[in-house]
């Protein structure tokens, strides 16, 4: 079991809006950490458009999803943000009282971390991978078909059908290879997206026999009692093959589930979390929702949007860390006070 | 304004008129056509627009880009006549243009 961490605020999603709020955040002396079940920070802007130029930020003309989420990240540097990348928030719990709140926030890795206020900036809600629409897939799902690989010893000796044309498909190919009885890799055409070295290594395995390469989908799959014993392959030319595998891992990439969030006592509104728009603030006082997450009358889902309700409810958090404190409106450009806390008075 | 017949995966048909530059799945979002999703909004990052062209309009709608391509690698029961209507711009030499929406898009 991990310690408990105490700090100020944590951040639930450090997509571009969690990032932002840091920054708001920290000049107001509050520090942060971020829990984000992606492996990078940036949220959409980095896992679904990296490359895709946005026009709607203000002062850039242009800038890409990676390219903003790289300025954020350096944005919020000089206030340490502590980053809890690969866990997905569980759990939720109050432990203050409505003048004095305070959280337990919980992950899925076991980390507790301790808080006066908590900020939700999940976005669409956590990325999962997709699963396929085959008939009958979940009763074999963690038994015999697994959408990552967390041990991999697990599919020592085991016949294993790899579907997809990705970098996760070819990486989990070649790394299973050695291992496995056997790896069969399965996507619709022959034409992959993965790194061409890895490309490349996995034609020299099935030209040596070690493994193999088919074309086409899976469209149902064999077996009892959650054990995997076949899947049906159909092929564009309307034929079939029957591939004998009793481990199957489908890379189809990710979608946003709202996610254990539906648990936390919140009011929902079709799946989204309805604030004020003055302080951005949950029916529960202490809990906080800013960007593609929240609700109210005129929300408009753009990054734009996010920043402007991350300063707002940086406001009334800090109420919250320093009930005794005053907060006087201060501008980056002349308050050295703020120039201080950004590194460069 | 070019007329486009959704046919969804019961086998209801919707007729409705795109307008020349619109893409066929902006006309379908706009008409409220069922089985498109287009979470992205077009930027060709989600493959839930997807569907598949009428064997007989296959020629004249053409073949996905790459980009394309590798997103429709995302998408559930491919065909050769899959596309990503987020990617086809209507003109007027789609007038008439049949599509069909599958059961399933995320
Ligand atoms: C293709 C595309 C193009 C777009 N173009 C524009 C544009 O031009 N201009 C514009 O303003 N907007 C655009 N958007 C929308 C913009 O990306 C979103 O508004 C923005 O990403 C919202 O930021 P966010 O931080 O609120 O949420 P997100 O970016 O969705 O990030 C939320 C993060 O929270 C994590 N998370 C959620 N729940 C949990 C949990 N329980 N535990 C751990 N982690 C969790 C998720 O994994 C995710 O990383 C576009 C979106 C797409 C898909
Ligand atoms: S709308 Fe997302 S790929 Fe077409």
């Amino acid at each position: 079991m991990t310690e408990t961490i105490n700090t100020d605020v944590v951040i639930v999603g450090a997509g571009p809006v969690g990032l932002f709020a840091v920054f708001e955040l920290g000049l107001l002396d509050i520090r942060c950490h971020l829990v984000d079940i992606l492996s990078k920070p940036g949220g959409q802007c980095s896992e679904l458009y990296p490359e895709k130029p946005i026009y709607d930020i203000p002062g850039f003309p242009l800038v890409t999803g990676q390219g903003l989420v790289d300025n954020l990240m350096e944005q919020c540097k000089p206030f340490h943000p502590v980053f809890h990348h690969g866990e997905m928030v569980e759990r939720l719990e109050t432990i203050g009282t409505a003048e004095h709140p305070g959280f337990r926030v919980t992950t899925d890795g076991g980390q507790t971390i301790e808080c006066k206020a908590v900020l939700i900036a999940a976005g669409g809600g956590s990325f999962q991978p997709k699963k396929p629409p085959i008939p009958g897939v979940d009763a074999y799902e963690g038994h015999s078909v697994f959408y990552a690989v967390r041990k991999m010893e697990a599919f020592a000796g085991t016949r294993v059908l790899i579907v997809g044309g990705g970098d996760s498909a070819l990486d989990w190919t070649l790394n299973l290879q050695p291992i496995a009885e056997r790896v069969t890799l399965l996507h619709r055409r022959d034409a992959f997206r993965a790194a061409p070295h890895s490309v490349n290594s996995m034609r020299e395995l099935v030209a040596s026999g070690s493994m193999d390469l088919l074309l086409g989908q899976v469209t149902a799959l064999e077996g009892a009692d959650g054990h995997l014993e076949a899947a049906v392959v159909k092929h564009d030319d309307g034929t079939s093959t029957r591939v004998v595998c009793n481990r199957m891992l489908p890379f189809f990439g990710l979608t946003m589930k709202l996610g254990p969030i539906a648990g936390w006592g919140l009011n929902l509104h079709e799946n989204l979390v309805p604030v004020d728009t003055e302080k951005f603030e949950t029916s529960t006082p202490g809990i906080f929702a800013i960007g593609d997450i929240n609700t109210y009358p005129g929300k408009l889902k753009l990054i734009l949007s996010g920043f402007h309700e991350g300063a707002l409810a940086a406001q009334k958090i800090h109420r919250y860390v320093y009930p005794d404190k005053r907060l006087t409106f201060q501008y980056t450009t002349s308050s050295t006070n703020l120039q201080k806390k950004l590194g460069v008075a | 304004m070019a007329q486009i017949s959704f046919i969804d995966s019961s086998g209801q048909t919707r007729t409705v008129g795109g307008e020349d530059g619109a893409t066929v799945m902006e006309t379908a979002i706009r008409n409220g056509i069922p089985e498109i999703e287009a979470e992205c909004g077009g930027a060709c990052a989600c493959a839930t627009c997807h569907v598949y062209v009428d064997p007989a309009w296959a020629e004249k709608v053409g073949k996905p880009q790459p980009m394309e391509e590798d997103m429709l690698d995302f998408a559930w029961e491919v065909q050769p006549n899959s596309r990503l209507s987020c990617q086809i711009k209507v003109t007027p030499d789609l007038d008439g243009l049949i599509v069909r929406t599958p059961a399933r898009q995320g």
